[in-house]
């Protein structure tokens, strides 16, 4: 008979309120978990991904319009530049790769882009790590072929040989199809970027495709860029970000998506706010939980008194008592963060082609759920003081 | 040598109204080793407040209280809950079982803060008081008799050398007041421990060799009266 069978003892007896108190435990800590792990990991999947690439170039706008465009597909264009822009930052002597993508069509709500082989061939959207065909092969860039991500054949059931139409505009509306049809040549492996959302076909596709303005023929909706070096990035940003320039160029990519987070930083600042005042009040809801009890708790305490039992015994009791509500919590709070955190996964994933792990280990995984058992603990030490100070001789029988 | 020994005691609480009352005021009162003794105390004769005292759930406002040699009086409140724990079990009128365990392990918790959880043991005790085939009920799964046969085993589980019972049979019919009587008698002798209790119940009181007045013993219950 070990204090935590007294203390277990005591659980089962308040078995409802218990049960009450430890699954506000569980929300609390599912919650806060959730908003650190889905913060932190978004926020450094943003940051981290530029596709392989260091910079975009794009009309006069935004850089954080032009990096959600064109590497994120989440923002809709600023506007397109001509094919000859394109041609002149290729010719750039710390140009590495310059890759044009063209917007403007979709297929069932996912993006086409037009593009060339080279995004495929010889950039690496990680290091070591180029788009490969998981089935079938790239597109011709002369034909009407296309190679759709893995998200978008997982989500459309398409399979190499598969044809489609393309519908105009980002957003699908089946009376907007084009004439044309495309065959699907390759499925391409996941690389848990945004390119698993996307459908590629060559960029003069999308440039004349019947239906599209006679100007976009020659028009692009950006340019990504690769450098040889830091430098020329440097460089080239001076000579395009001109005040009467006509181009803008987003570089580095890594610290522009930073700044939208840090935009919207309040957010996660309300969310985690949020979090800590459900912890706050779920482990206030122990102590009253507890601290109410202790009326019928009386006579159990005085008996257990007088048997023996230390006042320190039965404070020490209290405050386990409280802990364990919370380490019950705590536990039913992993299953909680689990789904929270899976929902979201899928719903980013889906949203952005970004991958969250909710099995990736986090320290405030450790550290939130040490952190409300302590606080449960202390909660404990109110009502604790209560039992400490129980009368015996008072509610063990009445005083002849 | 006593196992009890009491001189002067007294003990004095204040009213609602602020005025102080004296329950207790014993001069001298002695219990010798498994010796048996019944006290004849009436409501309000402070019985309850004197078996406290000597239990060391009330600590006395002055005079000396000695069981098995050591003051109980001058022990701080931990010591005394060891020194209760160790030395003494107590039986109450209301048996006082903790309502969420079992026969076995409101025994077990008793040898918990005592002498330490013995399984062997308290089932012996509880075989020994006619529960073997009860030992994992709940004390409302029991009747009364039963429920008092577990205070019993309980009181008996760290070997005490002092037993004090409160109107041990208060709450029972004549026939297991009779039962629960030699029990608790027969249970204290085999154990060696002495037994020191107050009824106001005749028939109770008779079974015993010597019975004292607590109301005579107590001048605190004499003043009051007067």
């Amino acid at each position: 008979m070990s204090l935590l069978r007294i203390v277990f003892k005591s659980l089962r007896q308040h078995l409802l309120s218990t049960c009450i108190t430890a699954f506000s435990i569980a929300l609390a800590a599912g919650l806060l978990m959730s908003v650190w792990v889905v913060r932190e990991q978004s926020r450094r999947s943003f940051t981290q991904m530029d596709s392989g690439f260091d910079a975009v170039v794009g009309i006069r706008s935004s850089q954080l319009q032009l990096v959600m465009n064109a590497i994120f597909h989440l923002e809709n264009s600023p506007g397109n530049i001509e094919v000859e822009d394109y041609e002149k930052i290729k010719a750039e002597p710390g140009v590495a790769l310059a890759v044009p993508i063209a917007l403007g069509d979709n297929f069932k709500g996912y993006r086409i882009v037009g593009t060339i082989p080279e995004m495929f061939t010889h950039n690496e959207y990680a290091p070591g790590k180029k788009y490969k065909t998981a089935e079938g092969r790239l597109f011709d860039p002369e034909l009407r072929e296309a190679v759709v991500g893995s998200f978008v054949a997982q989500k459309l059931n398409l399979k190499v040989g598969d044809e489609f139409e393309p519908y105009h505009g980002l957003d699908f509306d089946e009376d907007h199809a084009h004439d044309e049809t495309y065959v699907i040549v390759g499925v391409l492996e996941p690389s848990n970027t945004p390119a698993d959302r996307l459908i590629w076909i060559p960029v003069e596709g999308l440039q004349f495709m019947s239906g599209h303005r006679e100007e976009s023929h020659e028009e692009l909706s950006a340019v990504l860029v690769k450098f040889r070096s830091p430098l020329a990035g440097k460089t080239l940003q001076m000579k395009y970000n001109q005040p009467d320039g006509h181009l803008t160029m987003a570089w580095p990519i890594g610290a522009i998506v930073a700044q939208l987070f840090d935009k919207i930083s309040w957010f996660d600042r309300i969310l985690e706010m949020l979090a800590y005042l459900v912890a706050v009040v779920a482990t206030g809801s122990i102590l009253a939980s507890i601290y109410n009890s202790m009326n019928e708790r009386r006579r159990e305490i005085a008996i257990m008194r007088a048997l023996g039992a230390r006042r320190s015994t039965i404070f020490s009791s209290v405050v386990l008592e409280s802990a364990s509500i919370a380490a019950i919590g705590v536990v039913v709070g992993f299953s909680i963060y689990l789904l929270i955190t899976t929902t979201a996964a899928q719903f980013i994933r889906a949203q952005t082609g970004m991958v969250i792990d909710p099995m990736e280990f986090h320290n405030v995984m450790l550290f939130g759920p040490i952190g409300i058992v302590l606080a449960a603990a202390l909660a404990g030490v109110i009502p604790a003081m209560k039992a400490y100070n129980t009368d015996v001789a008072q509610n063990l029988v009445p005083v002849s | 040598m006593s196992l009890l020994d009491i001189s002067e005691l007294k003990k004095s609480f204040r009213t609602p109204d602020g005025t102080v009352q004296t329950v207790v005021d014993i001069p001298q009162f002695a219990l010798g080793e498994k010796q048996q003794i019944a006290l004849r105390g009436e409501s309000g004769s402070g019985k309850t407040t004197f078996l406290n005292l000597i239990a060391g759930i009330l600590k006395p406002d002055s005079g000396k209280i000695k069981v098995a040699g050591r003051e109980v009086s001058l022990l701080s409140e931990s010591e005394r809950d060891r020194f209760r724990a160790e030395n003494i079990g107590y039986i109450f009128q209301t048996f006082n079982l903790l309502q969420g365990y079992t026969a076995l392990e409101n025994v077990l918790v008793g040898m918990k803060f005592g002498s330490g959880v013995n399984r062997d043991f308290a089932t012996t005790l509880l075989k020994r008081v006619g529960l073997s085939d009860k030992i994992n009920h709940l004390p409302r799964q029991l009747s009364t008799g039963q429920q008092q046969r577990v205070a019993v085993a309980r009181a008996l589980a760290n070997r005490p050398k002092l037993v004090l019972a409160d109107e041990p049979t208060g709450n029972l019919d004549a026939k297991n007041s009779r039962e629960a009587l030699q029990l608790i008698r027969e249970a204290c002798a085999e154990n060696g421990a002495a037994l020191l209790l107050v009824s106001h119940d005749q028939t109770v009181l008779s079974q015993f060799d010597s019975v004292l007045s607590l109301s005579e013993l107590n001048r605190a219950t004499t003043a009051n009266l007067l």
